[in-house]
């Protein structure tokens, strides 16, 4: 594979062919933390799921003195600092050491505390996959472990940075509770409904500049699928970061007279097999997830249509081919597996001529 | 003495190099890990242009020594260094990052030439350095296997899984040097996760250790001079103290250059300061 723009840059004038929000603090001339301030491009940031999970935590921490909070060598790029500026005593940085984070927050949770331990996907869940089974799945334990910039979000950070198999590892341990949130507002709810949750919970986030799907913070209900959008003709399903671009192929189809439901499946275990149902009733269902296409949303989904007898229902599966994906900026990355808003309107198409 | 001054001279030459073309790449990227890869400037020059057994003309060369950059984000530090030597053409840095670059901000041996290991999930270099010398030895090779570690990843358990089986193996065959730069991403590492002593830490499992200044390039010859051959005896590592963004002011020991991006002036301002050399007075 050759880069569309190869050679075209060493000018001066980069900034133009750049996306504006492919790093993971944005683009933005000037150090990390000028970025913070400065890539929020004037909106709020409590809008942006980047700015959120720590001080959601804090907030929760406020009124509930068992929360603790642990990350590992990435307080600044999770915001997880905004809760250690609050509560100092409840929060642990354990160094670039994301095994030894995860068992340390069972360790807390079987002494009474509900831990929230944070780090890159590729770590959370790919490095700390056996802790996160043995350690918290398995005795019950309340951790809840948290894999930001999952999916391909890391762009050009290479495979290394990215986690394409976390939701089937996830998906795939008992007695796990495996969400995904799509934007700020329903991050918020996640980490406030997850603190009574009982036993282990996988909480996967993107890269933390998602657009808003929810105007207002949604009581979240783990297991069961949110409507976002009634449709005749056609079902997405979605989760995480493809959510919102669902919405808006959805609402282009809506514009040629084809009427499309969305649904968000923020919950991949346990799965929402009466959303699924539903969805089958319009006779072709979509799934669109930013993971491998070995199972993730698009296998369960299948698995669900299958057993519940819809075999006749029309099924695409948009999702990463199983493949290692190139080197890229995200947006670039996205476009080039029609991950994005393009892209499923493009699918979306061909599943209705089907 | 006029020999080694000269060479000393071009590899301060090729440091700086080193340093300006991580500010072009990282341009190009619109981010990147300058301070990482300015700590190792010297280090990276030294072994490259002076001490690695390299055939840039065979890549492959089984007597060759490897190099596992563990700290894989410096990445942007070492591609310049290969396209100097010639694995590859120059202009393919070009469109670093960019999509089917072959170059991403970590190395990759399947994408690369001249990279013996791919990296950039940090703790698991050496135990690919100890596989690499394990085969170099079976095979009744006398090349060395190097590996580059941060100080910050030294909290990764793996690391020492990966120093007790070298030292239980007896790798003379294998040298280590910490690029001790001592600033993990959070802070200090002594205030996020304390890794000293590291050269203690190193000989309690059977290493053989020296402590040098990473930023003089006659220490670095002299400590790499110090090596015994490449034979079953003690792993060694090096130990270099460094300064995370050397070389350029605002980014020294700085807690927000650990991934930034330098545009417009900034950019002007910072490849004049490197151009000018004034960093190297005003470092400590």
């Amino acid at each position: 594979m050759t880069g569309p723009a190869s050679g075209s840059q060493s000018g001066g004038q980069v900034a133009d062919v750049q996306d504006t929000s492919e790093v993971f603090r944005g683009t933005a001339s000037g150090s990390t933390g000028l970025r913070d301030q400065r890539s929020t491009d004037g909106a709020d940031q409590r809008a942006i799921p980047a700015f959120v999970l720590g001080e959601e935590l804090g907030d929760l921490a406020d009124h509930d003195d068992r929360i603790a909070v642990l990350t590992a060598d990435l307080a600044k790029a999770n915001r997880t600092n905004d809760f250690a500026a609050r509560h100092p005593d409840r929060f642990f940085n354990l160094g670039i050491a994301e095994k030894n984070m995860i068992t340390v927050a069972a360790g807390m949770a079987a002494s009474g505390f509900v831990t929230y331990a944070a780090t890159f996907a590729s770590f959370s869940a790919l490095l700390g996959c056996e802790q996160i089974r043995t350690d918290c799945a398995y005795p019950g334990l309340p951790v809840r472990v948290i894999g930001h910039h999952a999916g391909m979000s890391m762009g050009f950070y290479g495979t290394s940075h990215h986690a394409l198999e976390d939701l089937g590892i996830m998906r795939t341990i008992a007695d796990l509770t495996v969400v995904c949130a799509s934007d700020a507002n329903q991050l918020r709810g996640i980490l406030r409904a997850s603190v009574d949750h009982p036993g282990a919970m996988y909480i996967r986030l993107g890269r933390g500049r998602d657009p808003e799907v929810y105007a207002d913070v949604p009581d979240v209900h783990f297991g069961r699928a949110v409507q976002l959008r009634d449709g005749t003709d056609a079902a997405i399903l979605a989760t995480g970061s493809e959510v919102y671009p669902s919405l808006r192929a959805a609402e282009r189809l809506a514009a040629t007279g084809a009427s499309v439901a969305v649904y968000d499946v923020h919950t991949l275990k346990p799965f929402d097999v009466e959303a699924v149902t539903a969805a089958a009733s319009t006779g072709r269902v979509l799934t669109v997830e930013e993971h491998n296409r070995t199972n993730g949303l698009g296998t369960a989904t299948a698995e669900a249509l299958f057993e519940g007898g819809f075999a006749g229902v029309r099924l695409r599966r948009l999702a990463v081919p199983d493949e290692h994906v190139p080197i890229g900026p995200p947006a670039a990355l996205y476009a080039h597996y029609q991950l994005d808003s393009d892209g499923i309107a493009g699918e979306l198409t061909m599943l209705l001529d089907d | 003495m006029i020999e080694r001054h000269l060479a000393v001279e071009r590899l301060r030459d090729r440091a700086r190099f080193v340093r300006t073309e991580t500010v072009r790449l990282s341009r190009i990227a619109g981010a990147g890990h300058y301070a990482s890869s300015f700590s190792a400037a010297e280090l990276l020059v030294a072994l490259y242009y002076s001490e690695l057994r390299l055939r840039p003309d065979e890549p492959a060369w089984p007597e060759r020594d490897r190099f596992v950059l563990s700290k894989g984000h410096a990445a942007i530090g070492l591609y310049p260094i290969l396209a100097d030597l010639g694995y590859f053409d120059a202009a393919q840095l070009d469109d670093y990052t960019r999509l089917g670059s072959h170059f991403g901000d970590h190395p990759d041996m399947k994408k690369i030439r001249g990279i013996d290991f791919s990296s950039g999930s940090l703790g698991h270099g050496l135990s690919a350095a100890v596989g690499i010398a394990l085969a170099g030895r079976v095979r009744g090779s006398d090349h060395r296997t190097w590996c580059m570690l941060g100080d910050g990843e030294l909290a990764e358990g793996q690391i020492w899984e990966a120093a007790m089986s070298a030292g239980h193996f007896e790798l003379g065959n294998l040298v280590v040097v910490v690029d001790r730069n001592q600033m993990c991403i959070d802070g200090f590492t002594d205030d996020v996760m304390g890794i000293e002593p590291i050269d203690a830490r190193f000989t309690d499992f059977g290493w053989r250790a020296q402590r040098i200044d990473g930023h003089d390039l006659d220490a670095i010859l002299d400590a790499f001079s110090d090596l015994p051959r490449a034979d079953r005896g003690q792993p060694q590592v090096v130990v270099a103290d460094t300064i995370k963004g050397r070389g350029v002011a605002r980014m020294e020991l700085s807690l927000d250059w650990h991934v930034g991006n330098l545009a417009g002036q900034d950019y002007d301002d910072v490849m004049t300061e490197l151009a000018t050399g004034l960093a190297a007075e005003v470092g400590r």
